[in-house]
């Protein structure tokens, strides 16, 4: 085991995301076999990624929370109360459907400023994460009722509704591989890039086989995946769908926050506040405006969950994201996120939020009830940590 | 000789308890200090005054001869007077370049790390503190106790440092680490630098210190140079605070 996370280490790879990876590759195997084929169809596989979108995008923003020692119980309910707003406005309030950007705009303003509040309350008031989020978990779930007296607001405006990824939901098969080629030349200038800064400051790098590595491993995955969401066909057509617009969304959100975290002083300052917050301090970090600031970004993670949640399903509903803090909270420990602070990848994340929904949507194919597939995660959940307690700590000695 | 720092007349209150009662200090270039007293005898106070992190109810502080105020670790950081504390003040996830530029971190385009400048100057900070610099891509909570003290000692030493407060350096070090760290204190006092160690253990650091301060219930009670007195008469200095046994 160590051997093995040393070779993907020396590699130039992430030994803990090779693992979720191959997890992943075991369960939609596992999943295919027992539902004789259905699980890694083109059409299964663009449903699974449509549905990890809200889970993932709101994980990306938890595990800079729960890195810098806090958490935040209430995305769910500010899922709601944030699409129900989007909702309303545009339904009820704009006088043209048209106008529905506006709409989005002001729901994810809305979700900064209710994290701003949350982060306030924690930062500067000094009261536990725990606490004040697990209040707004109830005060907006509330709030989400009362803006409509628990009335579903409907229809919304389809060009809204496109971000959702219904029937025209999607790029189409020619915009999807522009961007999937884009993606990886950006990425490839990227790497490149580095590898020159490096050299001019005279420190070493990754070896040119290990960026090569690291380049042709994105650009397969990139590509394979665009060829797979172009496989999947709209309704009696041959035109295949291409990438579904909220997966987009979850990608661009997840680019954006590993950046954040990895490549930006204030992601560096979190990571700081998550190891040490005194340390943090006395290196002249101004704690509690980046407390401040990684709520802001969740709150607003929410609000995009939001809209996402609400063009899916083509209304604002008084129910939208009830529960999905936890799944939020799950995807983020699984992807190696530590309850503890300091220690946690945005990347991690988007796999453990994927990884949750794989099970769910495989138990659903193979016609598990409910009950019985929550069981069955709960006790994955608890496993996967285990494991990886274990493997880490045998890591551990120097 | 103009001072590196002096500290004159300083004086802090905590509530009705009195931290720190007129207690002078000068530290010159090149000169390692060590300013010894029991627990509770107002050193962390004074030195605490001296890093920026309190504020001093009276007294008044001139680097290089000109009176300044220091209003915060970072105003002590910008006159070129850094602290190292006993703990380390270490994010032990972080790796040592990350640690080194910890809160003052180096950006391309404003936005993005430069991992490359960091690494590059982090580096050659740590090759001065260390020959055998530490594993500097893993989280400093797997390194050695010296390797980390090696570590702020490289961030202290990143800006330019007039004088260095090392807050216990040695306790919590083996003979081996200790006896380096000793070279190093005196490599960099031979370079110009004013150096201020603070204990409550003489035996740490007497051997490396020109000259002593020792406090005992907030007041200096004397202020020796270390040919002068004998070890002896020291210990009788931090026990009896008797100021009239040493010259």
């Amino acid at each position: 085991m160590a051997h093995a996370a040393e070779a993907i280490r020396s590699a130039g790879f992430d030994p803990r995301l090779a693992a979720m990876t191959a997890a992943l590759a075991l369960v939609g195997l596992a999943f295919d076999r027992a539902s004789e084929g259905a699980f890694l169809t083109p059409r299964n596989l663009y449903n699974l990624a449509v549905q990890t979108s809200a889970v993932g995008i709101m994980a990306c923003g938890m595990v800079l929370v729960i890195v810098a020692r806090h958490v935040d119980l209430s995305v769910g309910s500010l899922l709601g109360v944030t699409g129900m707003t989007i909702a309303v406005l545009q339904a009820e309030v704009l006088p043209d459907a048209g106008q529905w950007p506006i709409a989005v705009a002001l729901g994810l303003f809305a979700g900064a400023a209710i994290g701003a509040v949350q982060g306030w309350w924690v930062a500067w008031r000094g009261l536990p994460a725990f606490v004040v989020t697990l209040a707004g978990l109830m005060i907006f779930r509330g709030a989400t009722y009362l803006l409509t007296d628990g009335r579903t607001v409907a229809p919304l405006a389809p060009g809204f509704e496109r971000i959702g990824g219904g029937l025209d939901g999607s790029l189409g098969v020619a915009a999807s591989w522009a961007l999937g080629l884009g993606v990886v030349a950006l990425y490839s200038g990227w790497v490149a890039w580095q590898r020159r800064e490096r050299a001019r400051h005279g420190v070493a790098g990754r070896s040119p086989a290990a960026d090569s590595a690291r380049v042709l491993v994105a650009a397969a995955a990139v590509l394979g995946f665009v060829a797979l969401m172009n496989a999947h066909t709209l309704p009696r057509s041959e035109e295949g769908r291409g990438v579904p617009l909220p997966v987009l969304v979850l990608a661009a959100v997840a680019v954006l926050m590993h950046g954040i975290s990895r490549a930006t002083r204030f992601g560096r300052h979190v990571y700081a506040i998550g190891g040490s917050p005194a340390a943090a301090a006395r290196a002249g970090i101004d704690v509690r405006r980046v407390t401040l600031g990684v709520f802001v970004l969740m709150g607003a993670l929410a609000a995009v969950s939001g809209a996402l949640t609400a063009a899916r399903l083509g209304a604002g509903t008084s129910s939208m994201g009830t529960l999905s803090e936890l799944a939020v909270i799950a995807a983020a420990v699984i992807g190696g996120t530590s309850l503890s602070g300091g220690v946690g990848s945005v990347a991690g994340a988007v796999l453990g939020a994927l990884l949750m929904q794989s099970l769910e949507n495989g138990m659903v194919l193979l016609g598990v009830s409910s009950a019985v597939r929550q069981v069955a995660i709960g006790s994955i959940l608890v496993l996967a940590v285990q494991a990886d307690v274990w493997v880490s700590s045998r890591r551990e000695t120097p | 000789m103009t001072a590196a720092v002096a500290m004159e007349g300083i004086a802090k209150n905590f509530g009705g308890v009195r931290a720190v009662d007129d207690v002078s200090l000068e530290l010159f270039p090149g000169e390692v200090h060590g300013l010894l007293g029991h627990n509770g005898a107002g050193k962390s106070t004074l030195v605490g005054v001296l890093s920026g992190a309190l504020r001093p109810d009276t007294g008044r502080i001139l680097v290089a001869g000109h009176e300044v105020r220091i209003r915060s670790p970072r105003g002590a950081r910008e006159l070129g007077i850094e602290t190292i504390y006993q703990d380390l003040a270490l994010a032990d996830n972080l790796d040592p370049v990350a640690n080194v530029f910890l809160g003052r971190e180096r950006t391309r385009f404003g936005v993005l790390l430069d991992e490359g400048a960091m690494e590059r100057a982090a580096l050659d900070a740590l090759a001065r503190v260390r020959p055998d610099r530490p594993r500097w891509r893993s989280p400093v909570g797997r390194l050695s106790g010296g390797e980390r003290q090696a570590v702020a000692i490289a961030r202290a030493l990143l800006g330019d440092v007039r004088v260095l407060v090392m807050d216990e350096p040695t306790a919590a070090l083996g003979p081996a680490e200790t006896r380096r760290v000793g070279e190093l204190i005196r490599r960099l006092a031979g370079e110009g630098m004013a150096i201020l160690l603070v204990s409550h253990d003489l035996h740490d650091v007497h051997a490396l210190s020109d000259r002593f301060t020792v406090m005992k219930n907030g007041a200096r009670v004397a202020s020796v140079q270390r040919e002068a007195v004998t070890r002896d008469d020291l210990l009788e200095l931090i026990i009896a605070g008797a100021a009239d046994s040493a010259g």
